[in-house]
């Protein structure tokens, strides 16, 4: 039983990041219909940028803040100076975002070297929590915590605040919202950055259950799009439900099938697909 | 008609001028450029911007390699196996990425890609894992030892030859003009009653086919495979080719497969970051030059010739 009941937290700590992950991969895909490549690599270079922190101010939560601010700003940049220039060209931007998810990959590799860096969990969330009979890791606990309260943030501020509901007309209708006077450009920016921000954050955050490796963008990069086909581009809900869907089947995968945690990804997709290709909750066919 | 025939010609002669190393180089290009053109099916004819193709390739060189390896079969007996497999999985797999088109089609026949690739990592009672596979031999066909390079090419040129003509035949039928219908006006295309996912998928499994042929060749090529075959950047590189050649047209690819492997090539004299560079250059070429090296050049000359004329 505890054994089970350590990997239904696993599950819930790997959907919570996916969450942080997916939930800026779909929100800068409704808006503005760019399948942003670069995520996986953004997640990786904030898992990195994380390293250097530590090294200097040994914080979690301060190396969080610091690569998501940093990250944001290299999003910021990529779109003000690169996507922006091919607007309209929208296979032409997914190219463009794979071609700097390779750069950025490499240039991680180059600066941080090949082996695995790992990330230390804060002191304070080292000691295990007993539930009942049951004994937890903290931290997993800590970064389910973390996943909820950035869900209801990013809910209240798509539902409540007036930035949230320009997004949600740029989502709806982005030609119709920008004729009522929407500055849906500077939008675009916004939403990029700020889901670069979650992307560079939720590297630091993952940190100390997956540590920093070159190849962790191509790890996570499937894992976020398979959240976001299946619960529908554009739509937080969706990313919520998709994500920790996929963070149970992948970590039940892994415990009973280790050589085939891959391909049982394939059957919830599939399903979902097969029977409502928007996804979940999505709101247009992607 | 002459063009073509010329450049066969030309590639047939190759070995009396060069050198191992390039003959080599010049079958590693033909081996792409079939893997191109498989790719520029799909994106330059159908309107369907692939992400996963190297899955194809990746599928039958596993195959190829597990049979001969695992069940020790013969090479004549692989080849037909490793070609059914993968092609019925490309059969599989558009029942599914057909489901959307678009960006949604690029995102499932990458996620697609990609848990392939994570499974070859670490199904290793089957792939071995991060080791690859090795120990391949490459076949004889009529008892011809294809061990040295000019042999390998020319086995490798008649194939892909042969492919490439089989794709021209495909976009230049009546089928190829309804599958470009579909990418122009695919509403129009199924007013006047054709079947546009039936067409899509047609191609999509045809893509499949001709993509595992090049990971035959491929694995005949390095008598190994690694997972890395099956990643995100080979599909990229595939896709690279096309685009950088010039998508849609027949000569693109192969162009754009010589640009590609001919960088990389030098590149890796020179310097280590070929993923770097590649990043670069995908930048680059979409920013700068997004019709892509053959339009582009075409576009210069007939301006040229009308200057003069």
């Amino acid at each position: 039983m505890q054994y089970w009941a350590i990997q239904t937290l696993n599950s819930l700590a790997l959907g919570g990041l996916l969450f942080l992950l997916a939930a800026g991969f779909s929100l800068i895909f409704g808006l503005m219909r760019i399948a942003n490549l670069t995520h996986g690599a953004l997640f990786m270079l904030g898992a990195y940028i994380g390293v250097s922190v530590m090294r200097q101010w040994p914080n979690l939560w301060f190396a969080a803040l610091a690569a998501g601010a940093a990250v944001a700003i290299f999003g910021g940049l990529l779109e003000r100076f690169i996507l922006r220039q091919i607007g309209g060209n929208v296979l032409g931007q997914v190219l463009v975002t794979l071609g700097v998810s390779f750069i950025i990959a490499d240039a991680c590799l180059l600066t941080w070297g090949g082996d695995p860096i790992p990330i230390p969990t804060p002191p304070l969330l080292q000691m295990p929590v007993r539930i009942g009979s049951f004994i937890f890791p903290a931290y997993r606990l800590a970064v389910v915590g973390i996943a909820v309260v950035v869900a209801i943030a990013l809910y209240l501020l798509m539902e409540r605040t007036r930035l949230g509901a320009m997004i949600r007309a740029g989502v709806d209708d982005p030609q119709m919202a920008s004729a009522v006077g929407i500055p849906v450009s500077r939008l675009f920016s916004t939403v990029f950055c700020l889901g670069a921000a979650l992307a560079g954050a939720g590297g630091v955050i993952g940190g100390p259950i997956l540590s920093a490796y070159p190849g962790l963008d191509a790890d996570m990069l499937p894992l976020a799009l398979i959240v976001v086909i299946l619960g529908g581009a554009g739509s937080l809900l969706g990313a919520f439900v998709g994500a920790f869907i996929t963070g149970f089947v992948y970590t039940f995968g892994v415990a009973l099938l280790p050589d085939l945690a891959y391909v049982i990804l394939f059957l919830p997709m599939i399903l979902v697909i097969a029977f409502r290709p928007r996804g979940l909750f999505g709101k247009f066919a992607a | 008609m002459k063009t073509p025939l010329a450049v066969i010609v030309l590639a047939a002669l190759l070995p009396l001028l060069a050198g191992e190393y390039y003959i080599n180089l010049a079958s590693q290009i033909v081996i792409f450029a079939v893997f191109a053109a498989s790719i520029n099916l799909l994106l330059g004819y159908g309107g369907l911007a692939t992400l996963g193709h190297a899955a194809y390739l990746g599928v039958a060189a596993y195959l190829s390699a597990f049979l001969y390896l695992k069940l020790q079969l013969a090479h004549w007996a692989i080849a037909p196996l490793a070609l059914i497999g993968t092609t019925l999985m490309a059969g599989v797999f558009g029942l599914v990425a057909l489901r959307a088109t678009g960006l949604g089609f690029l995102m499932l026949t990458l996620a697609l890609s990609q848990v392939l690739w994570g499974t070859a990592y670490r199904w290793v009672s089957v792939t071995d894992g991060d080791n690859g596979l090795r120990g391949l031999a490459r076949p004889m066909p009529f008892g011809i030892n294809m061990n040295e390079a000019m042999p390998f090419y020319y086995f490798v040129l008649v194939i892909g030859v042969f492919a490439i003509w089989m794709m021209a035949r495909f976009v230049s039928s009546p089928f190829g003009a309804t599958l470009r219908g579909t990418r122009d006006q695919p509403r129009r295309m199924s007013a006047l009653g054709y079947d546009v996912w039936l067409i899509r998928w047609i191609t999509f499994i045809y893509a499949g086919f001709w993509g595992a042929v090049s990971g035959l060749l491929f694995v005949y090529y390095h008598k190994y495979i690694h997972p890395v075959s099956l990643s995100l950047a080979n599909s990229a590189e595939g896709l690279l080719a096309v685009i950088a050649g010039g998508s849609g047209t027949l000569a693109g690819p192969i162009v754009g497969a010589a640009i590609v492997l001919l960088l990389k090539n030098w590149a890796s004299a020179y310097i280590e970051r070929w993923n770097m560079l590649l990043g670069f250059v995908f930048v680059f070429i979409v920013v700068l030059m997004p019709e892509g090296v053959v339009p582009g050049v075409k576009r210069l000359w007939q301006r040229r010739s009308a200057s003069r004329g």
